[in-house]
This record gives structure tokens, sequence and C-alpha cells, in this order.
């Protein structure tokens, strides 16, 4: 079963170049990929997550608004017990928030010159990390 | 020199360049071969090696070139260009609360800024109020915070609206943040009649690149036409719409696109007007435009010079319009954020200067150059002053504003001139074809576009075909720029909040519904719904309780995302 992703694009602003690329890269990689579409909010963003029983979740956000966001996207996937999910996060992250972001649980920050194979080549490890055929089979 | 009997024809030179090719290139090339075995602009279209007179046989001076300030304006709009006064030097700013940015526009103004810019910030943009749920962790952030007219006088305290020209970038719910500026400049004394200066308003764009939006597109025409028509009526030197190709080509298309589907977007608008009987010389002497400046150079200079004369034919050919004032393209241009890079942020610098350049060979009206840290943050002080000062080094120094058009002529600007013009036209010919610019917007045809475009110069980007010195070339691990960056102010929000609780507090609130029930009832009719607006602002109404009051007439739009 391949890979599936849900790409998230939080906030008020329209910057989704970024998020739009990384998802057909990461469909033309075999991946299952959901898009959400712009101005997320967080509790939109976990509901799509867990309808559509993703691996990993990917939110980009240029807004400078992820230390609002986060936060309250994992407090809503701990409150419906999904921590199996991975979530990694892409766009414009200051230096000094990225250690708060990872102690929060993001497993992964690509910035803008990540490439789309660094990307495919991190979920993949991630998911491979996470040992998702047991919690598929469980 | 050698005596020829009369000029060469296309077809000698053709035969000469046969010859040098067979006598000179190949030779060398077998020496030592070319970089690349074809060669692109930025946008992905083959340049040659070599281009002379006989790519441009099909060009009439007097017809395709003509003289600046006259049909079809490809050499300029004026007749003396920057001879007369250098292009508007306008930085943009907004943060924080309104107080915070005034602070920002009288420094500018202190280091010769000679227009002023505004950035909004995301709930404003989408016409949330500061207090409403969607804009926690937003406010005052990537721009200003206005929810009443009381932000807006704030905002330009002490700067003469008479005197120099203000800019809003807003899109959405621009129509209320005119109102809010016409209601400061009445409550401060100031005449309609000579305010100079520009709100974005252009709502096509959004639903084609920028994706801010509020209500369908034919409702957002709608307030767009009023606003454009109303402008026509009270406010002569004002330009009620700036037909937006930036945020186009930020979001990944190629130059091609952002000069079609941006000047589609004003031959949308101009049919939308003259829906209402209104004569086209009436309103589009005040249509504006802008564009960016990337940084391949020689296709922008060729892309503003096109898209002059494609809009000059437009309004000839297609509407008939008969002042030369609706046929001179007049435009502003911004830098390219999106050729800012995040690593060796000061090598930004040099990048800037460049596009700056192409702008102002291009012939550029008003012009923004981004900071340094563009790709890191809002800009500093700092970043935003040696920006500025690359605008004035062009100016005084160079040289290249003392001639008017000064790339003219070379053979290949004017060969990318022309061809830029005949793929717009194309792309026009397929617009027309599906429907119009809405019916495109909604079948997702200009999205599509782009995002294709995008993803193709991504490829190309990581095939290595095209390389950003400092990341992906020349790129050195070891150095530490540590610049230092604006600092968000996290109190700013709560500032915020307690001035639209105490503007909420001290206002008339039986006025206020009166007002929103008046515009309710304008709205669903279909006059113009700018003297309502004026009024609920007048009463204090925020900008929320406006767009929130029309969504039951207007409805909402959610767009079925494709990548």
């Amino acid at each position: 079963m391949p890979i599936k992703v849900l790409v998230a694009k939080p906030g008020l602003d329209g910057h989704d170049r970024g998020a739009k690329i990384v998802a057909r890269a990461l469909r033309d990689a075999g991946m299952e990929v959901v898009y959400t579409g712009l101005h997320q909010t967080p509790e939109m963003i976990v509901t799509a997550a867990l309808q559509e029983d993703v691996d990993v979740v990917g939110i980009s956000i240029l807004s400078g608004a992820h230390m609002t966001i986060f936060p309250r996207v994992f407090a809503l996937m701990r409150e419906r017990g999904m921590d199996d999910v991975i979530v990694v996060a892409g766009g414009v992250i200051q230096e000094e928030d990225r250690p708060k972001l990872r102690d929060l649980g993001v497993a992964e920050i690509f910035d803008a010159d990540a490439t789309t194979q660094d990307l495919i080549d991190g979920i993949n490890r991630l998911v491979q990390e996470r040992g998702r055929d047991d919690r598929r089979s469980a | 020199m050698q005596l020829r009997e009369k000029a060469a024809s296309a077809d000698d030179i053709r035969e000469a360049q046969r010859d040098w090719e067979q006598m000179s290139l190949l030779p060398f090339m077998e020496r030592r071969a070319e970089r690349r075995t074809q060669f692109r602009t930025i946008s992905g279209t083959p340049i040659e090696r070599i281009y002379t007179p006989a790519h441009l046989e099909d060009l009439d001076y007097i017809s395709d070139l003509g003289f600046p300030g006259q049909f079809p304006y490809a050499r300029g709009p004026y007749p003396t260009m920057y001879r007369a006064q250098p292009w508007t030097m306008r930085q943009i700013a907004g943060f924080g609360t309104a107080d915070d940015t005034n602070g920002r526009f009288k420094y500018l103004i202190a280091q010769g800024q000679t227009g002023i810019s505004t950035d909004f910030d995301m709930p404003t943009l989408m016409g949330y109020d500061s207090d409403d749920p969607r804009s926690e962790g937003e406010v005052g952030r990537e721009g200003v915070a206005v929810d009443t007219v009381d932000d807006m006088h704030d905002l330009y305290r002490d700067i003469d609206l008479e005197n120099i020209s203000v800019s809003m970038t807003i899109n959405p719910s621009a129509w209320i943040l005119l109102a809010m500026y016409l209601v400061v400049a009445e409550e401060r004394g100031f005449d309609w009649k000579r305010l100079s200066g520009t709100v974005q308003n252009d709502i096509i764009k959004e639903y084609i690149a920028q994706k801010e939006w509020i209500y369908p597109p034919r409702q957002a025409m709608r307030i767009v036409r009023d606003s454009i028509v109303f402008s026509a009526k009270h406010l002569p030197r004002y330009n009620p719409v700036n037909v937006s190709g930036y945020h186009t080509r930020e979001a990944g298309s190629t130059a091609v696109q952002e000069v079609a589907f941006t000047l589609g977007a004003g031959i949308a608008y101009v049919e939308e007007v003259r829906k209402l009987g209104i004569d086209v010389d009436d309103f589009a002497p005040r249509l504006s435009f802008y564009f960016v400046s990337q940084i391949d150079f020689l296709e922008e200079v060729a892309k503003f010079r096109a898209a002059r004369r494609i809009w000059a034919r437009v309004m000839k050919e297609r509407f008939g319009a008969k002042k030369p004032e609706s046929m001179r393209l007049r435009f502003h241009c911004q830098t390219a954020g999106a050729s800012c890079t995040a690593r060796e942020p000061l090598n930004n610098i040099a990048r800037t200067a460049i596009e700056a350049l192409a702008a102002v060979c291009g012939g550029a009206q008003s012009l923004h150059t981004n900071g340094y840290d563009e790709a890191l943050a809002i800009p500093s002080e700092a970043a935003m002053k040696i920006a500025l000062r690359t605008q004035q080094i062009i100016a005084e120094e160079t040289g290249v504003a003392n001639t008017i058009d000064p790339l003219a002529g070379s053979y290949a600007i004017e060969k990318m001139t022309s061809d830029i013009e005949r793929e717009v036209f194309g792309y026009f010919a397929e617009i027309d074809r599906r429907g119009g610019v809405v019916r495109c917007i909604e079948d997702n045809y200009f999205q599509a576009e782009i995002a294709d475009a995008a993803f193709e110069f991504h490829k190309r980007k990581e095939r290595g075909e095209f390389q950003f010195v400092g990341v992906s070339k020349c790129r050195d691990d070891t150095q530490n720029p540590g610049l230092e960056l604006h600092h968000v102010d996290e109190a700013a929000s709560s500032r915020q909040l307690e001035r639209l609780k105490a503007v909420k507090a001290r206002r008339d609130h039986a006025k206020v519904e009166r007002a929103l029930a008046e515009l309710v009832k304008v709205a669903t009719s279909d006059e113009n719904i700018m003297p309502a607006t004026l009024d609920a602002v007048r009463a204090r109404a925020t900008s929320g309780e406006i767009v929130n009051a029309l969504r039951p007439v207007f409805g909402t739009y959610t767009e079925t995302p494709i990548f």
C-alpha cells in the first residue's frame, strides 16, 4: 500500500506554490497525496488527516503563524489519539523556532532549498522508522 | 569603411550569418563547445546565440515602436519619462499597529522615498477583524492591522495626502479600505479631487494566484466595477485598480503568462464596466498595472515594453478607445521576492539592483525594491534603507535615466519584445475561446497553467539548468550572516485588540446597524455600493462587520485546488 500524505496549508495567506510542487512531486514518487487547499484551520487539518487515515501530514506555512498553528495541531491530534501520524513542516521557519517545533513533535523541517528528492527520501525514511506496516496491520 | 550601394537586406544578413557560422563559429566550437546545447530564459523560452536585423524584418519603426508618449507606447507612456522626474520610489511597509507602520512611513520619507505603499496583515486582507478567531496569530504580523477608519487615521497621521501618493495593497476588502481612506481625507479636510494614489483592488489575480478572497468571482467583479465607476466620477487623480502580474509570476508563471493573465484581467474589468454603458474613455485612463521585475534582465526589459504595446493595441483595436490616456499603460514594479534566497542574504542586494535596473530600463512609473532579508522576514529598517538607496543610485549615478527607453533597437530586446507580444495575443485568443476570464478562473485554467510552469521551473532548478548562486552554485557552508532581522512585536496584537474595543465602545451602535442594513439593501440591488460603504465607515463600522453583513448577499468562495 503506498504511503498516504496530507499536504496542508494553514493560515490566511495564499502562498501555495511550494505546497503544490510538493504535492505533485510526492504523487509522482508513487505516494497517495491529498491536498487540503488554502486557508485551513488546525481543526480542518486534523479532521482531514483522521478521515483520510494518512501516514504523514505535511504542513506548509509561510505566514509566520507557525507557533500558533503547530501547538494546536498537536493538541488536537493527541485528543483524537493520532499519535502514530508523522508531522513534517515546510516553508519559512525562523532558526530560533526550529527547536521549539521539534519539541512539539515535528519530525522534520524542510526549508526552501530542500529538493523534492530530499522530501521523498525524508518521508520514506520517517515512515520506515515508524514501522507503518505494523500500524496498518494492527 | 567599405561603401555599399544600399543597406543589407534581411536575406543578405541571413546569408552572411550562414557564412559566419561555417567559417568562424563551427571551427571555433569544435575546439571549444558551448556551455549548453540550448539556452533558455528563466521563463524557459529558448534564446538564440545572436540576433540581427534579419530577426526584425517585420518590425516597423513608426507603427511598432514610435515615440514615447505616443501610440503604441512601446518606448514609454510619457514624452519625457525620467528626464522630467524619476520614477516614484515607493517602498512598501506594514507591520504591527497603525502607529508602528506610521513610524516606518516617516522614516522612509525622511530617507528620500517619494511615495507610500501599505501592506496590510492577513486578517485585514481577508476581511476578518482582529478579534475574529480566524485572526489569531496573524494580527499585525505580515502587515499592518486595520479594523476601522480610526486605524486608518493613525496609519497616515501627519502625512499630506494631497501631496504624496499613497498605495494600498488590498483586494477582496479593497472597497472598504478605499472608503476608509476617503473618510480619513474628508475628516482631515483634504479634497478628494486632489488625492493621488492607488488601491490594488485586483480581485481576478486573487483567484488566479494570490488566493485571498471572500466572495465568489462574479460578485467580486461587481464590487471592483462599483469602485472603478465611483472613482471615475469622484477621484480624478486616483487609480481604483492596479491590475497585478506580480503574484502570478511569484506563484510560478512565465513572463508571457504574467503579461497575458494580467492584461487579460484588465480586459475583463473594462468589459465589466462597459456593460453599464459607460464609455471606455471615461474610466480607462485611471487603470494602472503592476508587474514583477525578475532576474532575467533582457526578458524583463522586453516584457515591460511588450506589455505597453499590447495594452495600447487592445484598447484601441478591441475597445475603440479614443483618448491617448486610455491606451497608455502605466505600471508599478517590484523586484522579485522569489529571486531572493535565505542563504547568503546579502547577495539579494545584487539581485535586487539588477532587477531594479531592468524595471527602469523597461520604463516603470513606480518601484519597490526588496530588502536583502526578503526571504527571511518582514524587512528591517536597515534592509529597506539599502533597497531605497539602490533606486537612488540608479537614478542619480548610473545615467540610465537620462535617455528614454535606452535598450530600444537592441536586436535581442526588440525580437524578444515582439515574441512576447505574439504569445500574449495567443493567450488572449485562448481565454476568449474558453469563455472569458471569469469562466477560466472557475475552470481552473489559469491555476493549472501556473502550477505546470512552477513545477517545470522547479524541475529545471533540480536538474541544475537554473542555479541560485550561494545556494546550489558556489555554496559556502561555513559562513554565518548574523543579520539583524525585523523583530515581531508579540504585544502588537493585544494593543490592536484594545484599539478595536475602544472604537466599539465609543461609537453609536444604532447608527452602525442602520448603515449596515442600508448597505445590504444597496448590495441586493444593482446600485453602486460605494456611497453606502462610505456611510458605514463614517459610522465606525469595522471591516469585518461590513464583510459579514454582505456574506448572505454575495455568498462565499471555496477553491477546488489542483496540483
